[in-house]
């Protein structure tokens, strides 16, 4: 079978990590920001996977299923914590959400 | 009759206790008696004490009432000793303190303050009593201190007026600077010889120094310093002008008879110190001629009569001052005694003419009292004779003289002393007969309310009586052999040796002494009875001097400029403290950390997610440059 | 188990005196008075009782309790008194009595709250006056510490807020200090020795490394200096000192500032001899600075509270002075300067308060004349001027003088520039004088009262004391000799480390051998 070399796989991995970091920084809406986390999570997980197939070890199989849950998890709080800013606040620009400052 | 010893400082002590407790509530009457009483009966127990002393054999007697303090070797003891030398004393604080008593009965008789100005008197002989009745230093500090206090609360006793104040916390405050060189001086008698016992040390010090040696000096200088400090001597004698503020019966007890009298005794007490450091006593007679002088030359430009003794008072310590320094010990309080006679004398007379005349102090305001007020003015004659030491009849003369001729003649005189002491007579006769003359001679400027009562007189008339006649129990060899006085303190005091084949001489010295203090009354007859405008003219064409003097050489300017003011300054800029400011700042500091530390609280999510991601890239680079 | 009693009622009388503000609102003032007095009455019995002099010197505790607390840390409640505990013991309730009868018009509002404060502030200073385990020692250290904390921030003047945070920052931090040192301490007698233990006596010889000592002591005499206080950690003493009611001015300046003297004397001594040697030069410098600093201070302040304030700072600098010149006399001194000051300063404040009940001023630009109307106010405060001065014949003439001597035999520029502070003391108390009671009374408002009965009880006791102090101080003297010498003997004896640790190394074969 034809392996894709490990350089290619973790190369993407840190492509979309960087991206879903660069986007977190930069959006102001709180919905793109969750959005850019769950790619960020991705990246990591495949990140996992490529480590895991180069050393033919499960473990970064198992890994992977364990992000995906954690971010099921995390969208689902995020999602009710968005729903909660947007309620209070009318808005999703999480620059509003500041009332705790200093 | 000696174990009543303890009675004499105790019944004054007593005195005053009442009147704190009852002073307020008791008659006007009581209180005299309580007041005046318990000195008198002091004063008649001193004189049967003093028979009983005379008569019996032993030269001191001791009394030891308990023991202070017992730490370490430090054992300072309640304890009496009494000798010739605490007699004399004793005598004068009990006898002219009762006079002076009794004269106040009349004259505070007005003041609401009555009972407190017992109070305070009697409190001042106690303390009196105990500095020279002490048997250690320690014990002499505390009468020292207490006579301090006394004289703090007396000069400020018109406590409304906020000059009286003034003088009162001024004379503390210079005395006490001489107090801290007196203590120093204990501290290292302590360390020498182990113990503050007066006697002891008196018999150790020549076995433990040789003459001259630094210790001695070191210590003679620092009670020197005591003794200046309290007697008004240069460079401390600024405070006494002014202390002036007080009542006159405590100018005459205080300021003249008794406590500044009590660096004299201090320095004739350790004489075996001072014998033993010659260079420590020369200074005590350079500093005495040089105060006699001074303040000589002040008295003649003052127009407050009680200024007038104020510095003649400092002049005449000046001469008790050079008669220790030459060693003439006997001769020093000789002229004590009758200068507290004749000085306590003129005091009363000056109050009670400033009574009279409805507080007016100016001497330029009476004049032609000599009628009106003939009981005063042939008492204030007589002190002024004395003072002025007119030949023969006066007791001044006799005590003076013998200061004069041992200043030249004495083992430590020397010409200078001489001169000074000279210089110093003409000057005391020429402002003494001034203040005479300008206040009881001429014509009347001021009314006299009413005549001096018998409690006022009385005084005078005795003590006038005492510095005439007490004169004569000590009679210069040139006129006739009595020498009643120093043999009676000879136990305590050594004789003074004279310069080898002076003794004709002393004819010689006399007669200069007898034409130079009668000059000095024609001079101020001539300036102020015969042509009164020469002396103004006198005093406008050399006003830059007349105001030098009038300002006591200008010392107390150059104190203000030298230590007050900057001791003011100093405390003034620093009222906020500082090192509290160091504080302030780290307070500041931390406020400023707090404020930069919350401001990176934001609020804003994305600022935090750039954080971490900053965090992240520092660890990250850092675990690699480190990693390699 | 007297010991713990004097605690015991203090602590109690305290609850109990919180828990009476609901029936009656005097009824708090008489539970404390009475608490007090009790505790007095003790420790006066047993003061009459006890022979101090013929006791042999290793016999000097008068009394010893010790129960284990956490026995696996060698914590114990230790409590013991000598002589000097004693004398500490009978000023605090007396000036604890006092502080109840000061506040009796003063306090209006929670008075139950405010005599819980005052009476556990007393018992913590009881238990750091006996306490011989220094885990139990730093915790009534805090015990002290707290309550005070509330009576100035509750019941001060204007300004209590920022008084009280300063007073609580200060001593807490130095505090701390001291409590890292208890634990170095700890750990290195158990390293040593192998027993772990906060007891005072099993730790008294342990021994250390020079370098450890340093500072290990250091660490213990910071926490004592900032409560002496010491220049230049004193600031925050005027500012507690004048926002704090008078009941907590008398305790801070008659009580509080002692435990700092009693620590270095009790601790810093006997624990640390050689390293306590090495600074007493720089200590000495730094009480002598203090003595002139407090001086200048005190003479520029125109707030009478922070006059009276300074002049405790002034006078603190001769306590460090007479400790660290290590020698009979002037530790005698320095016990007796704790006694009177506590004493002449207390009445000051209880005086400053009188003063503010009838003008509600404390600046005394605005005082004057006021012996005219008050007469025998006027004559107890020349009393305790002339007490702040050193006057001969009231007992802080005593003290000051002993240690003036006793430090005479160490240094001589220093007791110099320390005479001369009694010049400086002579300014500002005078000063005190002038302002308040001399001069024309400034035209006020207020009607300006003579001393009240209640006024009276207090300051003519204090009279008395001060006065039979100046006269009659031997009893004090005897009561401290031992512990003094104790102390004393602890400092001059040879340097001992090595003996120390020769003796713990062979253990009991040693015993009995005259190996010095």
């Amino acid at each position: 079978m034809n392996t894709i070399p490990v350089e290619s796989g973790l190369l993407l991995a840190g492509i979309l990590f960087v991206l879903g970091m660069i986007s977190v920084l930069v959006r102001r809406n709180i919905i793109f920001m969750l959005i850019s986390v769950e790619i960020m999570l991705n990246a990591a997980g495949l990140a996992f996977i490529v480590a895991g197939s180069r050393w033919v070890q499960p473990d970064g199989q198992v890994m992977f299923i364990f992000i995906l849950t954690m971010a099921a998890a995390e969208v689902s709080v995020g999602l009710a914590l968005i729903l909660q800013i947007y309620h209070q606040l009318k808005t999703l620009d999480s620059d509003a959400a500041n009332r705790m400052k200093g | 009759m000696k174990e009543l010893l303890w009675l004499i400082p105790t019944l004054p002590f007593t005195g005053a206790l009442l009147l704190i407790l009852f002073g307020r509530k008791l008659p006007r009457f009581a209180v005299s008696l309580i007041g005046a009483g318990s000195v008198g009966l002091a004063a008649l127990i001193t004189i049967l004490i003093g028979i009983d002393f005379n008569s019996s054999s032993e030269n001191s007697f001791q009394q030891v009432l308990w023991t202070w303090i017992d730490v370490a070797g430090f054992k300072p003891q309640i304890a009496l000793h009494l000798d010739a030398l605490s007699l004399v004393f004793i005598f004068v604080i009990t006898f002219v303190g009762f006079l002076i008593h009794v004269y106040s009965t009349e004259f505070m008789q007005d003041d609401e303050g009555y009972a407190r100005f017992f109070t305070y008197l009697n409190l001042f002989v106690y303390s009196m009593l105990i500095l020279v009745l002490a048997d250690n230093l320690v014990l002499m500090y505390f009468g020292w201190e207490g006579v301090g206090l006394c004289s703090y609360l007396l000069i400020g006793f018109w406590y409304l007026e906020e000059k009286n104040g003034y003088a009162a916390r001024k004379a503390f405050i210079i005395t006490r600077i001489g107090d801290t060189a007196m203590a120093i001086g204990l501290f290292m008698l302590f360390k020498a010889f182990g113990t503050l016992h007066i006697q002891s040390i008196l018999t150790q010090a020549p076995q433990t120094w040789t003459v001259g040696s630094e210790g001695a000096v070191m210590i003679a200088f620092l009670l020197l310093g005591g003794a200046m400090g309290k007697s008004a001597q240069l460079p401390l004698q600024t405070w006494l002008p002014d202390a002036m503020a007080g009542p006159s019966p405590v100018s005459a007890l205080i300021h003249a008879a008794t406590m500044v009298t009590a660096g004299v005794y201090l320095i004739a007490r350790m004489h075996v110190v001072f014998e033993l450091a010659p260079l420590a006593q020369m200074w005590v007679g350079i500093i005495g001629s040089l105060t006699l002088l001074l303040a000589g030359f002040s008295a003649l430009t003052q127009f407050d009569l009680k200024r007038i003794l104020a510095y003649s008072t400092i002049s005449q310590i000046g001469y008790m001052f050079l008669a220790l320094g030459v060693g003439a010990w006997s001769a020093a309080i000789f002229h004590f005694m009758i200068h507290a006679f004749f000085k306590a004398l003129l005091f009363l007379a000056a109050g009670a003419v400033i009574h009279l005349l409805h507080h007016e102090h100016n001497i330029f305001k009476m004049g032609g009292l000599k009628n009106k007020l003939p009981a005063i003015y042939w008492t204030f004659l007589i002190g002024s004779a004395s003072l002025a030491a007119i030949p023969f009849v006066t007791g001044g003369f006799y005590s003076k003289d013998a200061i004069l001729w041992l200043s030249l003649a004495g083992e430590k005189g020397n010409v200078g002393f001489f001169l000074a002491a000279l210089i110093g007579a003409f000057i005391t006769s020429v402002y003494t007969f001034r203040m005479v003359f300008v206040t009881f001679f001429g014509t009347e400027k001021t009314h006299v309310s009413h005549p001096a009562g018998n409690r006022m007189t009385m005084p005078l008339i005795i003590l006038a009586a005492l510095s005439t006649f007490a004169g004569f129990i000590e009679l210069p060899h040139s006129i006739a052999h009595v020498e009643l006085f120093s043999d009676f303190l000879k136990p305590v005091l050594p004789a003074i040796t004279l310069q080898e084949g002076a003794e004709s001489k002393e004819w010689i010295v006399q007669s200069i002494a007898v034409v130079i203090s009668l000059s000095g009354v024609y001079m101020a007859y001539y300036f102020y009875i015969k042509k009164p405008e020469l002396s103004d003219q006198l005093k406008t064409s050399s006003i830059d001097f007349h105001n030098f003097w009038f300002s006591g050489w200008g010392f107390d300017k150059a104190y203000d400029t030298l230590f007050v003011k900057p001791f003011v300054f100093m405390a003034t800029i620093n009222k906020q403290d500082i090192i509290d400011k160091f504080y302030d700042e780290l307070v500041k500091l931390a406020d400023f950390l707090h404020r930069v530390f919350s401001w990176t609280q934001s609020g804003l999510l994305r600022w935090y997610m750039m954080g971490i991601v900053i965090g992240a890239i520092l660890i990250v680079t850092l675990s690699l440059l480190v990693g390699n | 188990m007297i010991l713990t009693w004097f605690i015991i009622i203090l602590m109690a009388g305290g609850i109990l005196a919180w828990i009476a503000e609901k029936w009656n609102a005097d009824l708090p003032r008489w539970i404390s008075f009475l608490a007090l007095s009790i505790d007095f009455v003790i420790t006066l019995m047993i003061w009459s009782q006890h022979d101090f002099i013929s006791v042999e010197p290793n016999s000097v505790w008068i009394a010893d309790y010790a129960v284990n607390w956490i026995p696996v840390f060698g914590i114990s409640f230790h409590l013991a008194m000598d002589g000097l505990s004693l004398l500490m013991l009978m000023l605090t309730f007396f000036l604890g009595m006092l502080s109840v009868l000061t506040s009796w018009k003063e306090i209006q509002f929670k008075i139950g709250f405010f005599h819980f404060n005052l009476l556990w502030v007393l018992a913590g200073i009881t238990g750091v006056f006996l306490t011989m385990d220094l885990f139990l020692f730093y915790f009534f250290w805090e015990v002290m510490l707290i309550p005070m904390y509330f009576l100035i921030g509750i019941w001060g003047h204007e300004n209590r807020r920022y008084a009280a945070y300063k007073f609580f920052i200060f001593t807490q931090a130095s505090g701390l200090l001291m409590l890292l040192a208890i634990l170095g301490v700890y750990f290195i007698h158990g390293n040593v020795t192998g027993t772990y233990t906060f007891d005072y006596f099993q730790l008294l010889n342990t021994p250390f490394e020079p370098d450890a000592a340093r500072w290990l002591m250091l660490g213990f005499l910071v926490a004592f200096i900032v409560k002496l206080p010491v220049v230049p950690f004193h600031t925050w003493l005027p500012d507690a000192h004048s926002q704090a009611p008078t009941a907590g001015s008398l305790i801070l300046a008659g009580l509080l500032l002692k435990t700092g003297a009693y620590g270095i004397i009790r601790f810093v001594i006997p624990l640390f001899p050689d390293a306590a040697h090495d600074i007493s030069k720089w200590a000495m410098l730094f009480g002598v600075i203090g003595i002139l600093y407090g001086a200048l201070l005190a003479f520029s302040q125109t707030d009478l509270k922070r006059l009276i304030a300074y002049t405790s700072v002034s006078h603190m600098g001769f306590v460090m002075l007479g400790i660290f010149a290590f020698n009979e006399l002037a530790v005698q001194g320095v016990i007796m300067q704790m006694i009177t000051h506590g004493i002449s300063t207390g009445a000051l404040f209880i005086l400053a308060g009188s003063v503010y009940e009838r003008i509600h001023t404390r600046d005394i630009t605005l005082m004057g004349g006021y012996w005219k109307k008050a007469p025998f106010m006027g004559f107890i405060a020349i009393v305790f001027v002339m007490a702040s001065l050193g006057l001969p014949g009231l007992g802080n003439f005593v003290a000051e003088f002993l240690i003036l001597v006793g430090a005479w035999n160490s240094t001589h520029i220093l007791t110099i520039l320390a005479t001369t502070g009694l010049v400086g003391a002579t300014a500002y108390s005078l000063r005190i004088m002038q302002r308040v009671f001399y001069g024309v009374e400034i035209k006020s408002n207020h009607a300006f009262e003579d001393l009240s009965l209640r006024e009276k009880l207090m300051m003519v006791p204090l009279v008395l004391v001060i006065v039979w102090l100046g006269f009659f101080p031997q009893p004090i003297l005897n009561t401290s000799k031992i512990p003094v010498m104790n102390v004393m003997e602890a400092q001059t004896k040879p340097k001992k480390e090595n003996v120390a640790l020769d003796k713990l190394n062979t253990n009991e074969v040693l015993k009995g051998d005259n190996h010095e």
